[in-house]
Parts: C-alpha cells; structure tokens; sequence
C-alpha cells in the first residue's frame, strides 16, 4: 500500500508495492497519457514529473514515492508549471513536431522540466535533457525548433 | 511492396481472407462497391469516407494506418480540396476494416508500399466532387434554381443574389440525392488546399495525452495478457509449470498457446510478473542452431554460385573480355522494427461475434485471420482500427501474429482481454527485415567504363509461404529481394542479377522501404568506388550513367548544389552522396560526416526529394526528416544477431536507435511540379546509409561494405 498524490489529487494504491508508477497510473487510475515503451529506462514514453523532478515510471515503484507530487500529461497544464506546459505544447502544435506521436507525451514532460529549470536552454542543453527520450519517428529536430520557440515564447511573456 | 496487378491481387486475397470476397472502390462509381454483400453507404454521406454533420463538421474517414506518417491529414486535405469546406470544421475518424475501404490497387484494406496518398488520391478527390455536387444539387432544389447558378465556397452554398446555406443545413438534404455518377475534378492549378503546407489536425489529442492507441483502449472488465513466447524461433512447450504463477495476486489464468504460454492477469504488472514466474521446458527443435555468425559465411559462400536470374546480360560473355575487373561482397543484418509503442491487440467475444482493437496496417488480413482463429465469420468480427505508435511494416504481417495470438487467449478466458508485448518480446519475436549478402562483379574496359555488371544477393525471401508468393514470385525471384538493382536507373551494360532464396528459419517481413533498404547501401556505394576508381567526382560519374534518366539526375543536381557539393567543408569533416529511385519517388542526399574517436557523427543530411504531387509540403518534410532518422538508426547501430538460436538483443540499450544528441540537421528541398502524388513515407530510408558510408570513404578512404558502420573499425 502507498499513499501519493498524482495531479492534485490523494491515492490510496493498494495492489502490490512493487507495481512501477506507470502502471499504477495506467492501469488503476486510467491515466493513459503515460506510455510504455520499454520497461526499462531507455526510451523516456514514461516520462512524469515527481516532486517537479522528470521520473522514469516504468522503473519507479509506488514504494518509492510515498507522499509524494506526482503529475502527468493529463496535468501538467493545471499545475504551477503551467505556463511552460502551455507554452510547450503551443509550440509543439506550431512547430507541428508531431508524428505517430507515441512518445510525445514523454517529449513534453522533459521539455517542460528542461525549461522550468533553464529559460535559454544551448543545443547541448537540449541535447543533454533530451537523448533519453527516444522518437522513432525522428521528430527530434522538430522538438529542438519548438523548445527553442517555447523558450523564446517564455521570455516575452 | 510491388506494385501488381489488381486482378491478380484480388484473386489472392480472396483466398487470403477464406473465402471472403474484397470490395474496392470503383472510380466514378458512386460509392458503389464492387461486391453485392458488401455494406450500404451509411446515411447523411455521399459514401463511406464523408459525414457531413448538421453543426457543419466535416469528418473524413481514413481507410489508411495513421503511424505517424500524417494521413489523418493529409487524406482530408485531398478530399477537402473538391469539397471546398472550411478547413478549421475537418476532423478525422480512422475507418474500421471494411470492403469499401480496400486500397484501389492492391484490393484490400492495407497500409504500404508508401501508397497510402497516391492511391487514395483521385478517388478521395472524387468523393470531394460527388459530396460538393450534391450540396450543390440540394441549395438548387431548395431555391428552385439550376445547378449552374448555386457555387460552392467555404463550406456554404451561394445562389443567386447572394444567398447562402452551410453545408451543415445541407446535408441532410443532399444525403438523399443520387451520388452523381461523373463528376468534373478541378484542374491542379487551381488548388487551394492541396499542395499548402498544414499542420496536422491529430497534434493536440497526442501532445495532451489524450489520443488513443490500441495500447490504451479501456473495457469493462478487460484483463491483460502477456505471453512467455519461445526462446528460439518454431520451439514447442513441453510441459509448463504455474505454481509459482498462482499465488501472483491479480493473476487469474494461465493458458497454453500455440506461441506460449500466456498469463492473464487484472493488471499488466501481475501479468508480467507471472509471465516471468513460469516455468516452461520446452521442445526447442532446430531453431536452437541458428547463428547468424555462420549464416554470413554461407551467404558469402552461396553468393559465389549461381542463382535464380533476375536480370540477364545482353552478352554473357562481357565479363570475360573485360580489361579490368572489381570484386565486392556486402552484408547487412537482420532488423527489427522496433516503433515506440510494444504490439498489442485487445479481443472482446461475444455471443454473436467479436470485437478487435489494434492498430493493424492489414485490417482486412487481420480480421479474416480473427474470424479464422476464433471460429467466426469475417463479417462476425469487429476490427477497429486505433492508432499506431509506429509500425514501419511490423504492423503488415501476412501472419497476423500478435492478432491470432491475442484471439487465442480471449477464446480460451472467455473475459475481454489485451496482450500486451513487452518491449523484450517485440525485438526478440522476429518478422525482421531479413539479412542478405550481396557479391558484385564489375567489368570495366580498357577505358575504365563498366563493361559487364554480375550482382549476386543471398538472403530469405519476405513473401514465401504467405499468399503474396503466388502473386509476386515469378521464376523464383521474389522482387522484395533484387528491387533497387534489378531496376537500376543506371546505364550498366551486361548487367546480370540472380538471387539465391534461403530460408535459416529466422521469421522475416518487410521493414520501412522494404528491398531498397539493403540494395540502395550496396549500388550507391559500389558506384562511388567506381567513381573513385575512376578518379572521378562521385556526382559527375553518377550524372554520366543516368544520361536516360534526367528525372534522376535532376534531384541528385538539385541536392548536390544546396548541399554546396564541390566547396570545401569544415576541418575534420567530409561529404558522400547517394541518390535512390523507390515507391515511384526519388531521393538524393548528400551528408556531412565526422568522426570522433570510432563514433561516427552525422552532422547534416541536405536531401532533394521529387515525390510527385505534394499534397502536404510540411508532412513531406516531417517524412523525409523521419526516414533519414530511421535509415541512420540502422546504418550506425542496428544489427539482430542471434547465437545458438537465441536473439542476443532485447531492448534499447543493446538494439541502438537514434537519439536527439544523434540527429543531423536535415534539410529538404522538394522538386515541384508533378501531376500525381508517388511515394512519401519509403524513398527517404534508403540513400542515407550509402550517403554516410560514401562520406566516410571520402574522409578515411576506408571501405566497410557491412553494416551497421558504427560497428567498423575507423579509428
């Protein structure tokens, strides 16, 4: 049993302690937006943010974030970093980076984290934040355009 | 996939699909199918792809896969363009298998063979046309006007004096109107949607979370299966033991398959866990000796022997008079596909019938193998089609594997379930683009011209033993295997082609650009050395061989001069080209390349691309962006192998793909003009690993002939 909180809202997870968050959040709460790629912290489709910090869910175990602030796709628009949230997706539609789209969800997770923690992220920032989380479509220069327009869009505002 | 004959393609399919008869669409037929059984057109839609809804929304029906490769848009776009709607009212819906939805080549419902715009072109057009016409035909009647004096603009009817009805008011109407038998389409010129660059209509639902792939569809009471699949290609379960799997909270069964053992469980965790807990011994029969280390050697060794003849010489005995020969063997590796999103397919059965959801580029195939696995009629079974988190062919599979298997565990639960494959299950399960060896001989004359051109490929066949055979294998050559040499664009004298098919018992399908994946890398590269051998410029030597072929050689001009072809590039860099005719479109890149240390970088990759008719310029781009990407996982990194039958890869970290800080600039430039669109989603997969070895040569003046190159010896 773990006690968290995933969008604002408290979770009571009673199945097993050792359930990774990703299917915690997709089988229990019916949160899809959270993807599985590959189980193993290699392609970053899981991508949450956990206490605002980018989580890998799919390796993460309910055990570990006991109290924890957990958001996902669903809703990262409605938090405090919901400025950037917007501004990313904004860009993203612009930018029109999208393809299958599989792993966006993850792209903008880290996005956001990227740019919540640095407003004028360099190619090597982008690089660095960004190379976990794999796109098979190779939409990546497209996420580099629209994180560098988010951040621009940012700091108008 | 080759283009065939749509007679003899619906002959097969037939037969495919047991029994049931596939419809196709008839050109200016009214929406009629070909097929008495086959379904009524549905109400309020001049047929199966428009519904025109009384608030105006205009939602288009996509026959095709949307897996990323933009049809949701683009397929609207085309529709649109004759509609003359108002583009902000468009949405999408996917089409579920159906008749009405057979691609009018092939004769079935399939996404491939980058045919998705190109097929549905003119008939989509059509359909814009008959939607429009009809509209037309109902403000006419209301107003008690002719035809000729109503118009149609943005989504309303204007009549005389200016009066005005929306399509919405319309359409109920005109739903009850004939469909006009003949329709005038619109001269190209005069376009307004087609041809403009637009942003895809499906963004918002994916960057929210929101859209739906077939991994996320939710059911009442729906369990999740995951299946202990063999350890090595056609091995039976012995006997398995599921003690240890029982006490798994959640786990509710544990059935045995024809592929396995599959657990059932409440949640995907307990499914995996139980999965991991069993038991199995297994039969493992003569796949446990395939090693792809030895295969090389026999394809090598089989290569110098003669083959089935896919192209023969005008005069055999050029080679023999030749002043000067050159020898050289290729080999490229077995692949997985490998999209973002694990396969998966979810299964409901009921009392009359079932209900699939999956994201399937064969929904006609995987229905029919559905009815077959659970006992029911096609037309008993439901197939929606969901989104893909990619495909690239995995999702094309003649077998229907991870369908039937998933009909397999819902016919013995009896509970709806989903399988879900873990990612380790998806490289390791097979239907890999096949490896192949390639051996060339090259005649040159006391000139230095080729004289005489001998290519031999070994490697398995991606149609034998599904119903495509029969319809694509002709003297024992299956064209999957020898396009892209057979068909050279080059003026090559004597060419001889002949292809071995060997069948190592490793599953096989086609991978994004099929043929040309392999046969691209072993022309473009073997032309350069000519190039170099005659101490010519790799662009020169190739525009004197495609003197014939000025559709060619005009795009590899046009790449070779944005990519500034000839001007010095930067310290520690150097430039190689290749340019590839497939899918009816032709590609021409030029990349720049570093090394550093034994770790290729590819900085830039300046493509030119003259893919027919643009419908979306800025989804062409985002393809070639992708194929490029694609293409460079594999020419840098992929590479399945298999020891003592196991495959030795399983995920991410071992089976390396493409990441951000990996990405090259890509820039593209689209040649214009075109009547028709041809392929998009293909031609821009097979240049890039010639394009990048060429310019590996050109900086180290090392040769590799293998891939992947990142696994070369450059330092």
């Amino acid at each position: 049993m773990a006690k968290f909180f995933v969008n604002g809202d408290p979770v009571d997870f009673r199945a097993a302690p050792d359930t990774p968050l990703l299917w915690a959040l997709r089988d229990q709460l019916g949160l899809t937006g959270t993807k599985f790629g590959c189980g193993m912290a290699q392609c970053g489709a899981c991508t949450v943010h956990v206490d605002q910090q980018p989580t890998r869910s799919c390796i993460t175990p309910v055990s570990a974030i006991e109290g924890k602030r957990v958001v996902t796709i669903e809703g990262i628009g409605s938090t405090s970093q919901g400025a950037t949230a917007r501004a990313v997706k904004a860009a993203w539609v612009d930018k029109d980076v999208v393809q299958c789209g599989y792993c966006q969800s993850g792209q903008v997770m880290s996005a956001v984290a990227l740019l919540q923690r640095n407003k004028s992220p360099s190619d090597a920032d982008i690089d660095a934040a960004m190379s976990g989380n794999i796109c098979r479509c190779g939409t990546y220069q497209r996420v580099r355009e629209a994180i560098k327009s988010a951040a621009a869009t940012l700091k108008k505002a | 996939m080759k283009a065939i004959s749509r007679r003899r393609f619906l002959q097969s399919s037939a037969a495919l699909a047991g029994g049931l008869v596939i419809s196709f669409w008839l050109p200016g037929g009214g929406g009629r199918n070909a097929f008495a059984q086959a379904a009524p057109a549905p109400k309020v839609s001049p047929n199966a792809f428009l519904r025109i809804g009384k608030d105006g929304s205009i939602t288009v029906m996509v026959k095709h896969l949307e897996f990323g490769q933009g049809v949701n848009t683009s397929l609207p776009m085309i529709l649109c363009e004759e509609l003359e709607c108002d583009w902000s009212k468009v949405r999408y819906e996917l089409a579920p298998a159906g008749p009405e939805y057979a691609h009018t080549v092939f004769g079935m419902q399939m996404t491939g063979g980058s045919s998705s715009v190109s097929n549905s072109y003119e008939q989509l057009l059509t359909v814009g046309a008959q939607a429009r016409t009809m509209l037309m035909q109902a403000a006419a009647n209301q107003w008690k006007v002719k035809l000729a004096d109503v118009r149609a603009e943005k989504g309303f009817i204007v009549g005389p004096g200016g009066k005005k009805l929306s399509y919405g008011q319309l359409a109920e109407a005109a739903a009850k109107l004939p469909v006009p038998e003949k329709v005038a389409l619109k001269d190209p010129k005069g376009f307004t949607v087609v041809g403009k660059p637009t942003r895809r209509i499906d963004s918002l639902e994916k960057i929210e979370g929101r859209a739906m792939f077939g991994l996320d569809v939710k059911r009442k009471n729906l369990h999740t299966a995951v299946v202990a699949h063999p350890p090595v290609f056609g091995a039976q379960v012995k006997s398995f033991n599921a003690d240890k799997v029982k006490g798994i909270p959640g786990v509710t069964h544990v059935v045995e398959l024809k592929s396995g053992v599959a657990v059932v469980a409440e949640n995907f965790w307990s499914a995996k866990k139980g999965r991991d807990a069993l038991e199995i011994a297994w039969d493992l029969g003569p796949g446990a000796s395939i090693n792809t280390a030895s295969l090389k050697t026999q394809f090598l060794e089989t290569a110098k022997t003669p083959g089935k003849s896919a192209k023969k010489a005008d005069n055999a005995d050029a080679m023999k008079s030749a002043a000067k020969s050159l020898v050289a063997e290729y080999q490229v590796p077995f692949l997985a596909h490998a999209p973002m999103e694990p396969l998966n397919c979810t299964v409901e059965v009921r009392a009359d019938g079932a209900e699939l959801w999956v994201g399937s580029q064969f929904q006609g195939v995987d229905q029919a193998a559905a009815a077959k696995a659970l006992g029911l009629k096609p037309e008993q079974v439901k197939l929606n089609t969901m989104l893909a988190g990619g495909g690239f062919g995995r999702r094309a599979n003649p077998a229907s594997d991870y369908v039937t298997e998933a009909c397999e565990v819902a016919s013995k639960v009896k509970v709806p379930v989903k399988v879900v494959w873990t990612r380790e299950d998806d490289i390791r399960g097979g239907y890999y683009r096949p490896m192949y060896a390639h051996r060339v001989e090259v005649g040159l004359d006391a000139q230095g011209k080729v004289a005489a051109w001998n290519h031999t490929i070994v490697g398995p066949s991606i149609v034998a033993g599904t119903p495509f055979e029969g319809m694509m294998v002709k003297d024992g050559v299956d064209p999957t295997s020898t396009e892209g040499v057979a068909d050279t664009p080059y003026d090559i004298p004597n060419m001889n082609v002949q292809l071995h098919t060997v069948n190592p018992g490793v599953p096989v399908l086609w991978w994004r650009s099929v043929g040309h994946s392999h046969t691209a890398f072993v022309m473009e590269t073997m032309i350069d050395e000519l190039a170099a051998a005659a101490g010519q410029d790799p662009v020169a030597y190739r525009r004197t061989l495609l003197a014939k072929h000025p559709r060619v050689a005009r795009v590899l001009d046009l790449a070779a001069s944005k990519a500034g072809w000839g001007t010095p590039v930067a310290p520690g860099r150097a430039r190689g080209v290749a340019v590839h005719e497939s899918f009816g479109s032709i590609c021409a890149q030029v990349a720049e390349v570093s090394l550093n240390g034994n770790e290729i970088r590819v900085h830039k990759v300046t493509a030119a691309y003259d893919c027919g008719l643009v419908v979306n310029p800025m989804g062409v781009e985002a393809q070639l962006q992708s194929a490029i990407a694609f293409g460079l996982s594999a020419a840098l990194y992929g590479e399945i192998t298999l020891k003592d039958g196991r495959v030795e890869q399983s995920n991410f970290h071992d089976y390396r793909v493409l990441r951000m800080n990996e990405m090259p600039l890509v820039e593209v430039h689209l040649v214009p003009g075109g009547d028709k669109p041809t392929g998009v989603g293909e031609p821009g997969t097979p240049p890039v690993a010639p394009a990048v070895a060429n310019a590996l040569f050109a900086l180290t003046k090392k040769r590799v002939r293998t891939l992947p190159l990142g696994s070369a010896k450059w330092a």
